[in-house]
């Protein structure tokens, strides 16, 4: 246990105008569950790209097992022991799942051997899955055992895991531990990455901080607080949005019955969605990624349609309006994927403005275009948010994660809406940005709009919602006061364990 | 070891100066391919661009400018549109037929009446034709989701069948003594699209690429629809979320192309070449594709990049006959156009940059 | 009219003739469209494989190298196209006309002093008994060697997609390649491999009409075939076999084409001559309902970023 594994010293990786990683030392020890703690932005993924060999470091110096450790690329790291599941999984949809584990592995057995290695190891450590089944059909959490499967028929002495509990339930992360423990238990040393501190106070025996790139800290979890953790982190005190009691209105958006298939193949569809939301409400909606958010969200923006009478803004049936109807009569929205969804990378900021603010701004007349009024329009956007920009004229990918989700959070909230719908409002995006993003929509619900959320952050959720509730399959849960929830009740809620089985340890 | 890094935003710089880049390697190309042919490599590259402007015969090649680069414009116009929106109209060599036999059509239907509404009769029912022509990838892609390029370049083939039939049938001239192709339209005073101006060359097809021209660049600047066109382009998700309507999108911009080619079509049918033959079209459809690319989608880069391609024409015309340079030649000259221009437009997003390989 | 010049047994043995460049040039491009590429340039490269083949057969007299020759014509072609997309990351829909722009050209400048010749005849490979087999031997067993390579070929791209890690790598590429990437995998080299014997097989298909199948060297011979091939992957779905039986389903429809028209049937030439192309959008217009089985990355630049 106290056999030294893993030495980094002096990792220095910069890319043009970032320093990612400045200088970073620490030690992993076998069998030891290590936490790599910082926030979006801190330089945890360069760190591990550099320890799997995706990325080379300018300089300094990496020792795995006494020798010296120089992957230059994914397959030696693996040859040397070093495996990794990937917060975006590596998976390909349309192969099964016997053939994307062999695709991970150096000297896969044939087929048939290897489908009965994945039964043994699935059932050795409770991760149960069909060798057979194509990818693209199973759940966040299967696909998740898919690449922890993958990784352990390569024998792994460092298992790095990337946020791996973001897309699972309470439930499925209290599993995916009793795991994990099974492998320390016999050695496996593990990198574990996360931003969620009691996890890691949960699970972890050290843990270092990154900060900007730079390792600011040490220390054993289960000593220390998640505040002075979450301080260690940020590098300030934490600041907790406030919150004005609020009024609740009329009732501003009444889901009935909504259902709506995904246009996707590997989508997940609605199925008879009920909810209603009244004016200056927020309504968090909790669940694991993949369970019907991006399909709940397309069908409130009218990229979907669906009945006209399953969704009903004021009273009126708008289940068959387009996206400009409904922004028109107050419903706006605002998805997740910040680039090539929500704004249009390569055009500007003015341009990205006018893409939803033409009508309730007034930005079109005869058909055409008022650039000029669409340039102060995003202006005032980027002041009233702080957003760093050189200018509205600068292209939308230019902008870093925080700062465009500023703006396009901000382009809707700047409009007026009736009701706001967002789906994961601070999604990568650093503390600062996401406190400020929670603060406006809770000012939002203040003015009397119906907010409505749909985030995989489960702090978030219970931080800014009056009422909760979760998607699980394309089902929507019951919706219950957000205040007097258990996590356990929660979990449930999000469809608990999936299926899933303890470790037969 | 070269290394491509993205940059935060498009340059404006590289986006203006990778036409010009484009088009001095394709010189330097073009000189060593002379050279390589046995052609002394700079006289070459001078007859096809100096000569056709400046030689002592450059009153009769200038007005050939406008002759060749309308149609080459009025059709990469309409392509640009769909080429910015992502839909991929690759037949406009079939539409620009089509628009010609149709206008053709009109005009030997009202042979030998003479009055003013023929021609503009015909120029609509050349638009029509275009448009027709190209409705037919547009809707089975809106109705089927079936893919377009390959559709409208069969059609191409099928156009080319369409018009070999014709000029030995339904539009052969019956006073042609048996000779394949119809009645002559510059003998036909109201069907004829004559020069506007005498000595320039300049008939209605150059006016109408000169409008087409214009509108476009009101459209995509100025206009929501255009606004729509760039942003389905840039990211069709982002279009979807901004209420833009895919299907409308693709008949429009199709169907615009198709109507443009058809025009250019019945222009070329009624003037320069005046009769439907079996030869009529002679790639400018394809030739269009090049232009459009060269000219990067913009307008006015379209109208620059139409005169310049129809100077290589020209000039290989007489490259032809002074140096017997191959036609081909030139044809393999404007490939390398488009060739050095998709490499060289990296720069525009990209920066290049030279670091020592790494040693990790 | 005159149905009697129409003898069926010759019917199926052209038909497989007809049927062979499409099949050669369908092939390589499923494989490349599987690596994740879209090459559009299928007919520059054939016609650029018809004339090299063609220039070598006639230079060195052996149709052979000719073969040989033409495979490598298309796969360098096919190399400016995947440095374009490749390295240069331009658009592969874009880069795929200039290639079949160019290619045309170029075909016509080589070709120059090429019209009108007569290539070496090819050897015509009689297959000992089966071939003396009544009615199936004629239509299966007298032909060129080019004709069994091609359905060699078929089987063997369907075998090592199917069955070998190579192919297992390939088809992962083209699903997704970032996460191949994110694996190790060399994205961009396997891509240009998967491009190049592409090329070779659209070469292959080239020569095999300017050597065997006329055997004469015209400009733009190729008439589309290229085209058609991109539109076969289509209707196969991406499956192998399916390439088989599309490229045969064309065949068959040119051969009848080609007989009416020899037949004197009341219909107008031109119309039975453009029955292929008609017949190519109807197949499209009917496949297109499923797209489900298109590698997922197809058409998508990939450029390994941080």
């Amino acid at each position: 246990m106290t056999e030294t594994l893993l030495t980094i010293e002096g990792l220095t990786k910069a890319y043009p105008g970032v320093v990612a990683n400045d200088n970073v030392s620490f030690t992993i020890h076998e069998g030891e569950v290590h936490a790599l703690l910082g926030e979006n932005g801190a330089g945890k993924s360069t760190l591990v790209k550099m320890i799997y060999g995706l990325v080379k470091p300018d300089s300094g110096t990496m020792t795995l097992r006494g020798a010296p450790y120089t992957p230059s690329e994914p397959r030696a790291a693996r040859a040397a022991g070093v495996a990794m599941v990937f917060q975006h999984f590596s998976l390909f949809d349309a192969l099964n799942v016997a053939e994307n584990i062999a695709l991970g592995m150096e000297n896969p057995p044939a087929m048939r051997d290897l489908a009965a290695r994945i039964r043994e190891v699935s059932e050795t450590y409770g991760l149960p899955i069909d060798p057979y089944r194509t990818v693209g059909d199973l759940s966040a959490g299967e696909r998740q055992r898919v690449e922890i499967i993958r990784c352990l028929l390569q024998d792994p002495r460092l298992l790095i895991m990337d946020e791996p509990t973001s897309v699972l339930t309470p439930q499925e992360v209290e599993i995916l531990f009793q795991t994990l423990r099974k492998l320390t238990a016999e050695g496996v040393a593990i990198l574990y990455i996360s931003h969620k501190l009691e996890e890691i106070r949960a699970l972890c025996d050290q843990a270092t901080i990154l900060r900007l790139g730079k390792n600011v800290g040490t220390c054993v979890p289960a000593e220390t607080t998640a505040r002075e953790m979450a301080e260690m982190m940020v590098g300030s005190a934490f600041q907790a949005p406030e919150r004005a009691p609020r009024e609740l209105g009329d009732v501003a958006l009444d889901i009935t019955g909504l259902s709506v298939k995904s246009p996707s193949e590997f989508g997940t569809s609605l199925r008879n969605l009920h909810l209603t939301l009244r004016a200056g409400e927020i309504l968090g909606l909790g669940g694991v990624a993949g369970n019907g958010q991006d399909e709940l969200l397309a069908a409130l923006s009218g990229e979907l349609r669906s009945d006209p009478d399953s969704i009903k803004l004021k009273g009126q049936p708008i289940g068959r309006l387009g996206p400009n109807a409904r922004r028109q009569l107050g419903l706006l929205t605002a998805p997740e994927e910040r680039l090539g969804h929500a704004a249009a990378p390569d055009m500007s900021l003015t341009e990205n403005a006018a893409l939803t603010g033409a009508q309730r701004e007034g930005l079109v007349s005869n058909g055409f275009l008022k650039w000029g009024k669409a340039r102060d329009f995003a202006e005032a956007v980027i002041a009233r948010f702080d957003v760093r920009t050189p200018g509205p004229g600068t292209a939308a990918r230019a902008l870093s994660g925080g700062n465009l989700q500023k703006f396009v959070i901000g382009r809707e909230v700047m409009q007026r809406p009736e009701v706001l719908v967002v789906n994961q409002p601070t999604w990568g995006v650093d503390a600062s940005a996401a406190a400020a993003i929670r603060q406006a929509l809770l000012d939002l619900a203040g003015q009397g709009t119906a907010v409505l959320v749909i985030s995989q952050d489960l702090d978030e959720l219970m931080e800014i919602s009056d009422r909760f509730g979760a998607l699980n399959e394309g089902r929507l849960s019951d919706i219950r006061p957000a205040q007097d929830l258990s996590v356990d009740e929660i979990g449930l809620m999000m469809g608990g364990a999936h299926g899933m089985e303890v470790a037969h340890v | 070891m070269l290394k491509l890094e993205k940059r935060p935003q498009p340059s404006r710089m590289w986006t203006y100066l990778t036409p010009l880049v484009a088009v001095l390697l394709t010189m330097l190309a073009g000189a060593a391919l002379f050279a390589f042919l046995g052609k002394d490599p700079i006289l070459s590259i001078r007859t096809i661009f100096w000569e056709p402007l400046f030689s002592e015969f450059a009153f009769y090649y200038r007005p050939q400018l406008l002759v060749k680069g309308a149609p080459l414009v009025l059709i990469a116009i309409g392509l640009s549109l769909g080429f910015k929106a992502g839909i991929w109209n690759i037949g406009a060599e079939g539409q620009y037929i089509i628009g010609a036999l149709c206008g053709a059509g009109v005009a030997l239907a009202f042979y030998p009446l003479e009055a003013w509404f023929i021609f503009p009769l015909m120029v609509l029912a050349g638009a029509l034709g275009g448009w027709a022509w190209a409705m037919i990838p547009a809707l089975l892609k809106v109705r089927f989701g079936t893919n377009e390029i390959l559709v409208s370049l069969m059609l191409v083939y099928v156009a080319e069948q369409l018009l070999a039939s014709m000029s030995l049938g339904l539009l052969k001239n019956p006073e042609g003594f048996g000779f394949p192709g119809s009645r002559n339209l510059q003998q036909y005073p109201s069907a004829h699209n004559a020069e506007l101006i005498a000595g320039t060359s300049m008939h209605w097809g150059v006016v109408a690429a000169f409008i087409a021209v214009i509108l476009t660049y009101i459209l995509l600047n100025r206009h929501i629809l255009g606004f729509h066109i760039r942003l389905t382009g840039e990211s069709p998700k982002a279009a979807r979320f901004a209420g833009v309507n895919p299907a409308r999108l693709i008949l429009f911009c199709l169907g615009t192309a198709g109507a443009l080619a058809g025009m250019a079509g019945l222009f070329e049918v009624s003037g320069p070449s005046g009769q439907v033959s079996i030869d009529f079209n002679v790639g400018y459809g394809f030739t269009a594709i090049i232009v459009a690319f060269l000219g990067r989608l913009h307008p006015v880069g379209i109208l620059l990049a139409g005169a310049l391609m129809a100077l290589t024409y020209i000039g290989g015309e007489i490259a032809q006959s002074k140096l017997g340079l191959p036609a081909a030649a030139i044809q393999v000259f404007q490939g390398m156009l488009l060739f050095f221009l998709l490499a060289v437009d990296v720069t525009t997003n990209y920066r290049i940059r030279w670091t020592k390989r790494e040693v990790a | 009219m005159d149905f009697s010049s129409i003898n069926p047994i010759l019917l199926l043995a052209s038909l497989m003739v007809m049927a062979t460049p499409l099949l050669l040039a369908a092939t390589g491009e499923l494989v490349v469209e599987k690596a994740g590429v879209l090459n559009l340039g299928v007919e520059g490269m054939m016609i650029t494989g018809a004339i090299c083949g063609f220039a070598i057969a006639v230079n060195t007299g052996s149709p052979i190298l000719g073969l040989f020759a033409a495979a490598a014509g298309g796969a360098a072609l096919s190399l400016l196209f995947a440095i374009l997309t490749q390295f240069a990351l331009a658009n592969q829909v874009a880069s795929g006309l200039s290639l079949t722009l160019f290619g045309l050209g170029l075909s016509a400048l080589i070709g120059q002093g090429y019209q009108g010749i007569k290539p070496p005849p090819f050897p015509r490979l009689e297959i000992p008994l089966l071939s003396d087999i009544p009615v199936l031997g004629p239509i299966l067993f007298r032909h060129d060697i080019v004709v069994y390579f091609g359905i060699a070929l078929v089987v063997a791209v369907w075998w090592v997609l199917k069955n070998t890690r190579a192919g297992l790598v390939l088809r992962a590429v083209g699903e997704n390649h970032d996460a191949a990437h994110a694996l190790g995998y060399k994205v961009v080299r396997i891509r240009i491999l998967a491009i190049m014997f592409g090329g070779a097989c659209a070469g292959l298909g080239g020569a095999y009409i300017s050597l065997i199948r006329v055997p004469q060297w015209t400009e733009g011979m190729t008439a589309g075939i290229g085209w058609i091939a991109l539109a076969l992957v289509v209707f196969a779905s991406w499956k192998p076999w399916r390439v088989m039986l599309g490229a045969y389903l064309f065949g068959g429809v040119t051969v009848i084409q080609l007989n009416l028209q020899a037949a004197g049937v009341a219909i107008p030439v031109e119309y039975l001559a453009m029955s292929p192309y008609l017949i190519t959008i109807l197949v499209l217009v009917i496949m297109s309902a499923d797209k489900s089985s298109a590698p997922a990355s197809l058409g998508r630049s990939f450029h390994a970023s941080q």
